[in-house]
């Protein structure tokens, strides 16, 4: 085992953050264009120890008796509770941990690149780079954790990052609106998140993974003894933690954040909020999946949250205007289809067919997501626009983002031989293999997304020819590089086995191509596709009356179901009126009531009593003697 | 010590000069006068002072040094009550104490 090599991953951390430190100290005094590069330099150096690390475990000396060994080459300790409780902060490598360092190094590092097209002239270009360094440590440092507790702390920071690049536009209100809503509600969901944590910990007496997923099974197994309201313990750690993984994964009902996210700058989007920090959510369940599979209604939960949300975030985005929004709430789909593969797995071996899935999917969708948001931010650089009422005929203008932008969206479609196809048929045959309701539930979606992908396709590169103000020109060679090594990702990643890979065990198996799954879901996507193109590849007017022809569904559509609103009457009628309001009435009437009052009392009391200064030393005088007197005759009294 | 004096004596004298001082504090008005009295009250203390150490430890020095102390301190005290009576006097234009009456709530 080449432990120099595993270790030298603690080097990308380090790298990282020197690049976070420097940039964001004395980027002000460098030249915008040298600060980037010192943060797209560290990412490079990243991703070549990542690929170089991938390519070790994977085909080298991971696997040890046919099963694909944790590693921890790297650990110290952090803080310690008790004798037997301590955190830890090191970096662990196991086949999920290689595979994520893999995608946000190669994500990260094309956004780094693209962003040099894209940002060129912005003001805080180094402070933008400062912040993509940040999130990109803090994303590693969550991948790489070797325990809970250094996931959440790096889970908080991904979240800081994450606020930082969307609040990026400080002065426009609407994007610090944006970045406070994401931060205040993926941090609710963190508090089940951390609750879970602790709770999981009591029981276990570690927060080490590999200790829970492999050395105290019995630890874990006389927590299911325990109840708590009717569930076991270990259900309800299971979804509180799970609920912090929905917060990050923008999944339904906490997935309001994400579509207002999109106010961050477009390869932000791409990076943070397409790619990487939003499967952070699914990574977690991944990471804890021995414990999962121990608790079959948490991942009931699971599987159902995550049929759900995808098919509630393509009924949102066949009508949303804003390039970016349609794209958001494709990737909340998206997600949801790897959280259902995840709850619909089983353990080891062909059983694991949906952890193996989902993790592919997450492989191939960061692709060719990231692919779809930096398309969408070349479209909207030459536009200057993020409505796609404002576009069209973009194809003659923007030769190289029409044809990487049309890669990614087959590939997101489930058209082989795009990376999407592969992905989506081996969700579809754990969905299948576990419950047909779910299985013809993601086929619809499959169908829904193939519809909203071409629709936007169409709508912004065929259609109606608009009158742009300024001909739109060609993203730079810095962006156009970006797209291209995205959309060769995009067409070639799916051919990769995953399952000899990533498996829920650690030992590989074969998969193959379910006939009888990919014909349908071929089928439907081309059908979603033809629709799309008879809806919108030429300008006119069938789009409007199929609107008009089905008004309330359109109008739930367009308003996202209400949520939005019905969390803002949530907040204003239950918990301003029924909780806050109460609790500051009683704040300001009796707390502060009760200490005004003995004020008040204290006044008024010297107000009567004042009297006796009078001001003349000569009656302090008598006072004096007085009681001096007074004093003596009472010595005198006691002592006879 | 004089012949035929008690100590008994003495100390009816110096109950005496405490009693005039403390009277003609809280009675008198004119500020000098006050200080006057107060100059009183000290000296029937000094008296005190030299009579016990006279009759009780007569080979000891302790109350003359306490009456010398006494004294000295009633010098500086004297010193600062007349430069207060001096301002009050350019203050208020009197040295009546019921002139100097502001120092209340």
């Amino acid at each position: 085992m080449q432990t120099e090599l595993y270790s030298s991953v603690v080097w990308i951390l380090v790298l990282l953050f020197g690049a976070f430190l420097v940039v964001g100290m004395f980027g002000d005094r460098l030249k915008a264009r040298a600060s980037g590069a010192i943060s797209t330099l560290a990412i490079l150096a990243g991703a070549v120890i990542s690929y170089a690390t991938a390519w070790s475990y994977f085909f080298n000396d991971g696997m040890i008796d046919g099963k694909y060994q944790m590693f921890i080459p790297f650990q110290m300790e952090w803080l310690r509770f008790a004798d037997t409780m301590a955190i830890n902060l090191g970096i662990m490598i196991d086949p999920i941990s290689v595979m994520m360092l893999v995608v946000v190094t190669t994500v990260s590092s094309m956004v780094h690149i693209y962003s040099f097209g894209y940002m060129k002239g912005e003001d805080g270009f180094e402070r933008y780079y400062s912040f993509l360094s940040l999130f990109s440590f803090s994303m590693l440092g969550l991948v790489l954790a070797t325990n809970l507790f250094q996931m959440y702390i790096f889970w908080e920071l991904v979240g800081v990052s994450s606020y930082l690049l969307i609040g990026f536009y400080y002065q426009k209100p609407s994007a610090v609106a944006a970045s406070k809503k994401a931060f205040i509600v993926t941090r609710f969901a963190d508090l089940g998140f951390l609750i879970g944590i602790l709770a999981l910990s009591y029981y276990t007496r570690t927060f080490d993974f590999v200790d829970l997923l492999t050395g105290s099974e019995a630890a874990i197994t006389g927590m299911a003894g325990q109840t708590f309201m009717g569930l076991s313990v270990l259900t309800w750690v299971l979804v509180l933690i799970f609920m912090g993984g929905a917060g990050k994964s923008a999944m339904f009902p906490l997935h309001i954040w994400l579509p207002d996210a999109m106010e961050g700058p477009t390869p932000v989007s791409a990076l943070i909020h397409a790619a990487t920090m939003v499967v952070a959510g699914v990574y977690l369940v991944a990471r804890l999946f021995g414990i999962y599979v121990m608790d079959s209604t948490a991942l009931a939960v699971v599987a159902f949250i995550g049929a759900f949300t995808s098919l509630f975030a393509a009924l949102i985005a066949v009508t949303q205007n804003d390039i970016k929004r349609v794209l958001a709430f494709s990737t909340i789909s998206q997600i949801g289809y790897m959280m259902l593969a995840l709850g619909v797995s089983g353990y080891g071996g062909e059983d694991g067919l949906g952890f193996t899935a989902s993790m592919f999917h997450l492989f191939t969708h960061a692709m060719f997501k990231a692919l779809l948001f930096l398309g969408a931010g070349a479209v909207i650089h030459a536009v200057h626009s993020n409505f796609m009422t404002e576009m069209g005929g973009l194809r003659k203008y923007l030769p190289f983002t029409h044809i990487t932008f049309l890669i990614a969206a087959l590939a997101i479609s489930g058209i082989p031989p795009f990376a999407g196809f592969f992905s989506k048929d081996e969700i579809l045959a754990a969905a299948w293999a576990a419950n047909p309701l779910y299985f013809w539930t993601e086929w619809f979606v499959a169908g829904l997304t193939a519809f909203y992908m071409f629709r936007l396709y169409f709508t912004v590169f065929w259609g109606e020819n608009r009158n742009y103000e300024h001909k739109p020109h060609e993203s730079p060679a810095s962006m156009l590089f970006a797209l291209v090594f995205l959309a060769l990702a995009s067409a070639v990643v799916g051919f990769i086995p995953f399952s000899h890979y990533v498996t829920s065990d650690g030992f590989p198996f074969e998969t193959h191509l379910h006939m009888n799954i990919a014909i349908p879901s071929i089928a439907v996507a081309v059908v979603g596709i033809a629709i799309a193109a008879w809806m919108y590849m030429r300008p006119g007017k069938i789009a409007d009356r199929m609107a008009s022809s089905m008004p309330g569904f359109y109008r739930l559509s367009v308003n996202k179901f209400y949520i939005d609103e019905l969390y803002l009457w949530v907040t204003h009628n239950i918990i301003f009126k029924g909780i806050s309001w109460p609790i500051a009435w009683f704040d300001r009437h009796v707390v502060d009531g009760s200490m005004n009052g003995i004020a008040w009392v204290t006044r008024q009391t010297s107000e009567k009593i004042k009297r006796l200064q009078s001001g003349k030393f000569q009656h302090y005088g008598y006072a004096m003697i007085l009681g001096a007197v007074a004093f003596v005759l009472l010595v005198l009294y006691w002592n006879a | 010590m004089i012949e035929g004096i008690g100590v008994t004596d003495i100390l009816v004298v110096s109950t005496a000069m405490f009693f005039v001082g403390v009277f003609g504090f809280l009675v008198r008005k004119n500020l000098i006068t006050l200080l006057m009295s107060i100059e009183l009250i000290l000296n029937s203390v000094n008296i005190n002072f030299v009579v016990f150490n006279k009759y009780l430890y007569p080979d000891m020095l302790q109350g003359y040094m306490f009456s010398l102390f006494s004294i000295g301190i009633a010098a500086a005290e004297a010193a600062i009550a007349i430069a207060i009576i001096l301002n009050v006097f350019r203050r208020m234009s009197g040295i009546n104490s019921d002139q100097v009456n502001t120092m209340k709530y």
